[in-house]
């Protein structure tokens, strides 16, 4: 039986979905396919380089900005926007990291999280060019009139077509960032996340590595930040803040951080899950915290690595190894 | 081709390695032995620069090379294996392998090429002279501990090395394996012109194979020579052979 490309198939269907005609739903699947982005480039170093950041939401901030400031204040094009949010959120991870990759586990956690907070006090006080506490609303939207010409465009909201303008520019970080993993850069970092002592002692320099591979999720992480500010019609310091920073946390870990589309998996579940119990509940939190306990203990692959798992059993194989298997596709 | 210098390291006031002086001529074979405790690991270690001496120092073909850091030193020409196991244990055997000839000839900066493709045919070629090439696709971390040992000299070896520094090769091994490992370590040995120098604990092996014996005890070298002077020492007989 040949293997059905699941990844295309998603996309697929994905790209029809403003064809449904419900603001709504385009809306959701704007969101997660924003998110998905940030939580994949979380998992970079999350389930590829093993390392813990608390403070991932500094590049996704710094990228929402720096695209806002471009497009806003400075009335430029998002086709220029855009890369720059990607190259100010890895510049500032290289600088960052430069010193998180010094220290190691919690310490290093803690670091990455003290440079968030202080991205985030930035964006909060610094008011003539971030807006303060008050952010920058009306982050303009990329001209998106060209779009009319497509044939069965013609029609469509501005907000669909933003969708369809963020699905192509995700489906392409996302395709880089796969081929990343897969590459010999990659596979050293996987040596690093199984064996840093190990690593260092086949010749590989452990720590710039991990700089390497901290500076390529905040571009990633950058270039999600951009399109996150313009769907949202505002940057806010929220944007940059240790909440942020936790919640893709906890959708990598959701989705299962053994497995490269366990975190996009992961951002559509949360994202799903926080709408469809927020129409029932206030106490979304509480559900939200039963929900990851119950994961921890029972599925500790994520939904992906479980899902992997059980298939693989079904199917009669003998291995199962508990999802950690970023590797494959 | 080594040569070590009054090399000194204490922790917290304790003296676990004291002045030890040795050199290792190339293609040499020497080993390295005493109780516990008596400094073999530590002394792996400050060659390798895992950890920073307290004093003396480290020369690789007349160049100092103390306390520089440990990918340095490997990309040197020195390999190592670990006491305690030291392998990735969530990869298969062959991607263990295929990885250490990645990161040995620095391939590890490309980001856009396909991992998968490269260095195969060596790693067949290596896991095929260990025997491990019936385990290739196994998981290494769920493998018997005999070879997960051959997997960790196989990373060693990848990174063809030059020295290659074996901490207990032949620990936990049955009987029957620790032949084989020392067969194979034998033949590699002398296929490659290695120069070995190697902690173990089974006399047997020792002597065996080295032609050299050195002998630590309480972080000093009491002993340096060949295994039939080190039998006819009355130092070491009457401290570590007990009479053997």
């Amino acid at each position: 039986m040949k293997r059905i490309p699941w990844t295309l198939v998603v996309f697929a269907v994905a790209f029809f979905v403003p064809w449904l005609g419900s603001r709504f739903y385009t809306f959701i699947a704007t969101d997660v396919a924003i998110l998905a982005l940030f939580a994949l480039s979380l998992n970079l170093l999350l389930g590829y380089t093993g390392l813990v950041s608390f403070g991932h939401a500094a590049y996704f901030g710094i990228g929402a900005y720096t695209s806002a400031i471009m497009m806003k204040t400075l009335g430029l094009p998002f086709w220029l926007a855009w890369p720059a949010a990607g190259l100010a959120g890895g510049l500032f991870a290289l600088v960052f990291g430069f010193f998180c990759v010094r220290l190691t586990k919690i310490y290093f956690a803690m670091l990455t999280l003290a440079f968030a907070q202080i991205v985030w006090a930035v964006c909060f006080k610094w008011n003539d060019v971030t807006g303060g506490e008050q952010g920058m609303p009306n982050v303009p939207y990329p001209s998106l009139g060209w779009m009319a010409a497509i044939p069965g465009l013609d029609g469509f909201r501005v907000g669909d077509r933003f969708y369809l303008l963020t699905l192509t520019l995700v489906a392409i970080a996302v395709a880089a960032l796969r081929r990343i993993v897969a590459s010999p850069f990659g596979r050293i970092l996987t040596l690093i996340r199984e064996n840093p002592e190990r690593a260092e002692f086949i010749g590989i320099d452990v720590r710039r590595y991990q700089l390497a591979a901290f500076s390529i999720a905040g571009i990633f992480a950058g270039l999600a930040g951009s399109l996150f500010g313009i769907f949202n019609r505002g940057v806010f310091p929220d944007f940059a803040y240790w909440t942020k920073s936790a919640e893709v946390l906890i959708m990598t870990i959701l989705g299962g951080m053994g497995h490269f589309w366990g975190p996009a998996v992961g951002a559509a579940a949360l994202t799903i899950l926080n709408l469809q119990i927020t129409a029932y509940t206030e106490y979304w939190p509480l559900i939200l915290g039963s929900i990851l306990i119950l994961l921890l203990f029972a599925f500790p692959g994520g939904l992906v690595g479980t899902t992997v798992d059980l298939a693989r059993r079904l199917r009669g194989g003998t291995r199962g190894n508990g999802g950690r298997d970023a590797r494959r596709p | 081709m080594l040569d070590v210098r009054d090399l000194k390291k204490s922790f917290a006031g304790f003296l676990a390695v004291a002045d030890v002086t040795f050199s290792l001529l190339p293609r040499s074979v020497t080993a390295i032995i005493g109780p516990n405790g008596a400094g073999k690991s530590t002394l792996f270690n400050l060659i390798t620069g895992h950890i920073p001496p307290s004093g003396g120092q480290v020369f690789h073909k007349g160049t100092d090379i103390t306390a520089a850091a440990p990918h340095r030193i490997c990309r040197r020409g020195i390999g190592r294996s670990f006491q305690h196991t030291n392998i990735f244990p969530g990869l298969t055997v062959f991607e263990c392998i295929q990885a250490a000839f990645i990161a040995h000839h620095g391939r590890g900066r490309n980001i856009w090429g396909r991992a998968e493709r490269l260095y195969r045919a060596e790693t067949d070629a290596l896991l095929g002279r260990l025997g491990l090439a019936d385990k290739a696709d196994a998981v290494a971390g769920a493998l018997s501990h005999g070879n997960q040992k051959q997997i960790e000299l196989g990373i060693a070896l990848a990174s063809d090395p030059d020295i290659l520094l074996l901490d207990e090769p032949t620990a936990g091994m049955s009987a029957v394996e620790t032949r084989e490992t020392i067969g194979l370590l034998r033949s590699i040995t002398e296929e490659r012109g290695l120069t070995l120098l190697f902690t173990e604990h089974d006399m047997e092996v020792v002597f065996g194979i080295a032609e050299r014996i050195g002998v630590l005890h309480q972080g000093r070298l009491i002993a340096l020579g060949t295994p039939d002077q080190i039998r006819a020492d009355p130092e070491v007989r009457r401290i570590y052979l007990g009479g053997h």
